[in-house]
């Protein structure tokens, strides 16, 4: 951690010492594992997701190696069907939302200037959680006991008569273990930006990112109980003997689906969101000039979360329902595309008015807006039931979700990467490194994925592990395979270049490229405290803005140095007067000791053991009664408003 | 145009109905910028369409197509602008234009958007139509791994091959036997699902002779890659002889390996899951195969219907289609050609 900053003007040397010795941790493996600090889980977050991110892309390279010629015997299929699912899986719930909740970990207090997330503790036992749920869903692989029934596990293939062994008790589990966490860190993210907002940073002035990342945390809250209920029901079924999904009983088979995908269609947009979020992040550094139609674009953020709770059926087009309700979905799917487009034009618009600056985060947004804009054309297809009828379930639905995927949610995060890299570590990437990156990146994913349009249209189905030697098919899937091959070195080069960044990389200034939000203004990487003195927002673009500066230079109010302990500044909902300081929580290994006996639980869960439940669960309360036994806290600190 | 994947396949098996090999049909010449419109050399492209729903979804794909290009071409000039004219010290403006962002960005998408949705309600009101009192019935069930088919009035079933009338609307009732799977025949009609415990319809009618090649669509386990089938069309002569001979116990065997075939098929442990009309043989877990010799192929899609591939299947169909219900089966080498000739009579 750096400790060269020069003190700020209006904070004396005495204040600067008493706020490293509050917020300061000395390394050692205790202070690793009990650690609360927003910024050292953020960046765990997007280790781990990266690593997740890593395994289940090789698990695709295994899988388009399979089918990179017809009736290749390279994996079988139970292996097979086990990579797509845990791939899936993976991908969607243990790399994307989780890296985001990484980005967002990291720089929503810095945004809003503050000096940590509004409930540091449930923020480590979230990394913890969301940690122990992903080893516990990797580790099946190896046992040949991982998930294989997609990542939407549908009934009545995932239960206990057509799919015995422990595949989806895995899946079912794991993701209801993983739920603890999303939730959790959904909760804390809407607290913190309602909450912690730096003085004078009304509505009005809160950045996109965090705009976004605000709507994603209130769209994971509302639709991640479906799914936990869906999994609840499922895991009943097979190990208990309930009938939640059985028709022979009285159950139903599409009560499943329908609860998926009132999860399942949120889900799309709680990757895609932040990640817009990020591009509108990056986009000012980059065009010297603030994203056009700041409030269009809040409008379509509110509204996509509003509308994509709208639209689930969609996925079930094919199983019959009744027209009219097609309609009506058809409808809200088609209607979702104008906030996005509304997106578009902002950025396009803002690079049109701006000075561009051809950075290596500037080329993933372009790279981003020339991808996702076809993934949303075959998103706005998909709305057209007659079509979507005809193509569901085949090789053109894999290329529109990955489109959309990749497009919007990974090049944005690349971006991301590059454009908070010196941020994050202190240091510069390699400027080179990168752009080869890039090219080998957007070069793969569209060889990759473009002739899947083509030979889903020609027939070839999803989910198969192999396919005979049709003319159009066979071909086409071997030039997906060779760009599957470029995307991984794309991958490979990313990460060469942040371990270059780590080790090579020269010192970074507080800021690089100019940057309009408050991270900006803080040391790089940031001192443990954030900021000395807690900025009073003038304006949507504090750190072009003067005022911000003069706020915490010489004559700064002493009510936003909070140096008598860990503390930070509470401000009111909507137009962020300051209210009072709050005490923040000390480093405490309680999170990891909850996560852990939660992990015992799930894992006795699974492998029936029903007595070290019992325990686990006993565990489990013992250390949230210590949790939250009311703490002695020290004075409260008065603050004017 | 024959428009199978299995093109030799299929011709074969029709030769055989004939008595004479006929020959492959010429792939059409130049495919270079036809690959989009699906001149893919015998796929079972949706836009290859031969059914009147299938045609109908395959012009609406045409109509999305062309307005995704105009879309996509206007954002990339815009882009191009930028990076073009954006870059190096052009003074920088200021400004919102809010009335661009909502015009471009809201405004024309809506306009576009409602036309589509319109669009899109006509067309699916057209596939929805099944309310045909007059149209043939025929019941799909869809089993792990294979496509179980029986026709309205008639006591024989058959597996993976569905004959229709040319030219005529054909009902199809989907059930399943166990877990979600869904019929679709790209050239034909769009996919609809089978649910367990619930039952579905749809409709077929091919516009033009030939067979059509199917498959599931919906992930359906350990071999949803091998779950293919072939829709038949043909005269209205042929369909009517193809319905009589499903009412017909199986051709009886006519030399003596037929006969000794016959003999381990009904007494071995073959007829415990499958049935032959005609014979005791009335197993119901795998497909009937009274019809076995004439089928397009082995394992729902697995492998061609030959006598080696058969032989194959028999003695161990789990390295042919791994994980599918059927053991390998203890028939003793002695007894295996004879089995073979038994079966491939079967047509």
């Amino acid at each position: 951690m750096s400790t060269t900053s020069t003190p700020s003007a209006g904070v004396g040397r005495e204040d600067l010492e008493r706020l490293a010795a509050h917020w300061e941790e000395r390394p050692s493996l205790r202070a690793w594992l009990s650690t609360v600090d927003h910024k050292k889980i953020g960046r765990r977050y997007l280790v781990t997701a990266g690593f997740f991110f890593v395994l289940a892309g090789l698990s695709a390279l295994v899988m388009r190696t399979q089918l990179g010629r017809p009736e290749s015997g390279l994996v079988a299929p139970q292996e097979y069907n086990q990579l797509f699912s845990m791939h899936g899986t993976a991908m969607v719930f243990l790399f994307a939302t989780p890296m985001l909740f990484g980005f967002g970990n990291f720089l929503v207090p810095l945004m809003i200037g503050s000096r940590d997330m509004a409930f540091p503790r449930l923020n480590a036992f979230g990394y913890w959680v969301f940690l122990f749920a992903g080893l516990f869903m990797w580790a099946s692989l190896p046992f040949g006991a991982a998930p294989n029934n997609g990542w939407f596990g549908y009934v009545p293939l995932s239960d206990e008569q057509n799919n015995p062994g422990l595949h989806m008790d895995v899946y079912a589990l794991g993701l209801l273990f993983l739920g603890i966490s999303t939730t959790s860190g959904a909760i804390n993210f809407i607290v913190t930006a309602l909450k912690l907002r730096a003085p004078g940073m009304s509505l009005n002035r809160v950045p996109l990112f965090v705009w976004a990342i605000v709507a994603t945390a209130f769209m994971v809250v509302f639709a991640l109980p479906a799914l936990n209920a869906d999994n609840a029901m499922l895991f009943l079924d097979r190990r208990f003997g309930t009938h939640f999904f059985d028709p022979s009983h009285g159950g139903n088979v599409l009560l499943w689906q329908h609860l998926f995908w009132i999860f399942g269609h949120p889900d799309v947009y709680i990757i895609v969101m932040p990640a817009l979020g990020i591009v509108s992040a990056v986009l000012p550094a980059f065009t010297r000039r603030g994203v056009v139609g700041y409030v269009l674009v809040v409008l379509a953020i509110v509204s996509i979360s509003i509308i994509s709770f709208g639209v689930w059926v969609h996925h079930m087009f094919a199983t019959g329902l009744p027209q009219l309700s097609f309609s009506f979905f058809s409808a809200a799917s088609t209607i979702i595309t104008i906030p996005s487009g509304v997106q578009i034009f902002a950025w396009l618009a803002t690079m049109l008015l701006g000075r561009l600056v051809l950075r290596v985060p500037l080329l993933f947004v372009i790279g981003f807006i020339v991808t996702f804009v076809l993934g949303g054309f075959t998103g706005a297809m998909f709305a057209v039931t007659a079509f979507d009828q005809q193509t569901t379930d085949t090789y053109f639905v894999v290329a529109h979700f990955h489109y959309v995927l990749i497009g919007g949610a990974v090049f944005p995060m690349l971006a991301g990467v590059y454009y908070w890299l010196p941020k994050i570590t202190g240091r510069m990437y390699h400027e080179g490194l990168a752009r080869w990156a890039f090219w080998l990146f957007f070069t793969g994913m569209h060889v990759t994925f473009f002739p899947m349009h083509l030979y889903g249209l020609f027939g070839m189905p999803r989910r198969v592990y192999t396919y005979p030697n049709i003319a159009g098919w066979a071909g086409w899937n071997l030039v997906s395979t060779i760009g599957s091959y470029l995307l991984a070195l794309g991958v490979l080069l990313t990460i060469v270049g942040v371990v270059h960044t780590l080790r090579r990389g020269r010192p970074a200034p507080p800021d690089p490229w100019g940057g309009d939000t408050l991270e900006w203004s803080t040391a790089s990487p940031p001192e443990p405290y954030n900021f000395p003195v807690l900025p009073r927002v003038h304006s949507l673009h504090p750190t072009w803005d003067a005022r911000t500066a003069e706020s915490t230079g010489p004559g700064a109010s002493a009510d936003r140095v909070l140096s008598g302990g860990r503390r930070t500044l509470l401000t009111s909902e909507l137009d962020a007067r300051q209210e009072r300081a709050v005490a923040m929580p000390e480093s405490t290994l309680k999170p990891l000791a909850l996560a852990g006996a939660l992990l015992l639980g799930f894992t006795a869960l699974l492998l029936a053991w029903y007595p070290v439940a019992v325990v686990a669960a006993l565990a489990v309360a013992a250390t949230l009664a210590v949790w939250l036994w009311p703490p002695r806290l020290p004075e409260q600190e008065e603050v004017g408003p | 145009m024959d428009t199978t994947a299995d093109t030799t396949r299929t011709a074969a098996r029709r030769a055989g109905r004939r008595g004479r090999p006929r020959p492959l049909p010429a792939l059409p010449a130049a495919c270079g910028l036809l690959l989009l419109a699906g001149c893919s050399g015998g796929s079972p492209s949706a836009l290859d369409a031969h059914g009147a729903g299938a045609i109908r979804v395959a012009n609406l794909w045409w109509l999305l197509f062309w307005i995704s290009v105009a879309v996509f071409v206007e954002v990339m000039a815009l882009l191009a602008w930028a990076l073009v004219f954006r870059r190096g010290a052009v003074r920088v403006r200021h400004g919102q234009p809010l009335r661009f962002v909502a015009i471009a960005g809201a405004g024309v998408p809506l306009l576009i958007l409602v036309a589509v949705y319109a669009v899109g309600l006509r067309d699916l009101a057209a596939l929805g139509t099944t309310s045909d009192p007059d149209a043939h019935t025929v019941e799909v069930i869809g089993h792990k791994w294979w496509w179980e088919v029986r026709y309205e009035g008639r006591s024989g079933a058959t597996a993976n091959e569905i004959h229709i009338p040319v030219g005529e609307r054909v009902r199809v009732r989907l059930r399943t036997a166990d877990v979600l799977h869904s019929f679709w025949v790209p050239q034909l009609m769009p996919k609809t699902d089978l649910i367990s415990g619930e039952v579905r319809e749809t409709w077929l009618r091919a516009e033009r002779q030939g067979s059509y090649r199917g498959q599931c669509a919906e992930y359906c386990g350990t071999q949803h890659a091998h779950m293919a089938f072939l829709v038949v069309a043909e005269s209205r002569a042929d369909f009517d002889a193809y319905l009589a001979r499903l009412d017909a116990p199986a051709p009886a065997p006519r030399t003596d390996a037929e006969r000794r075939g016959q003999q381990t098929f009904v007494q071995g442990t073959c007829a415990a899951c499958h049935s032959v009309r005609g014979t005791d043989a009335s197993g119901r877990v795998g497909p009937d195969l009274s019809d076995v010799g004439a089928r397009w192929s082995i394992g729902a899609g697995a492998v061609p219907n030959d006598a080696g591939h058969l032989g194959g299947w028999i003695a161990n169909s789990q390295t042919v289609k791994p994980g599918n219900y059927m053991p390998p089966q203890p028939v003793p080498a002695a007894q295996l050609p004879d089995l073979l000739a038994y079966l491939r009579s079967l047509k």
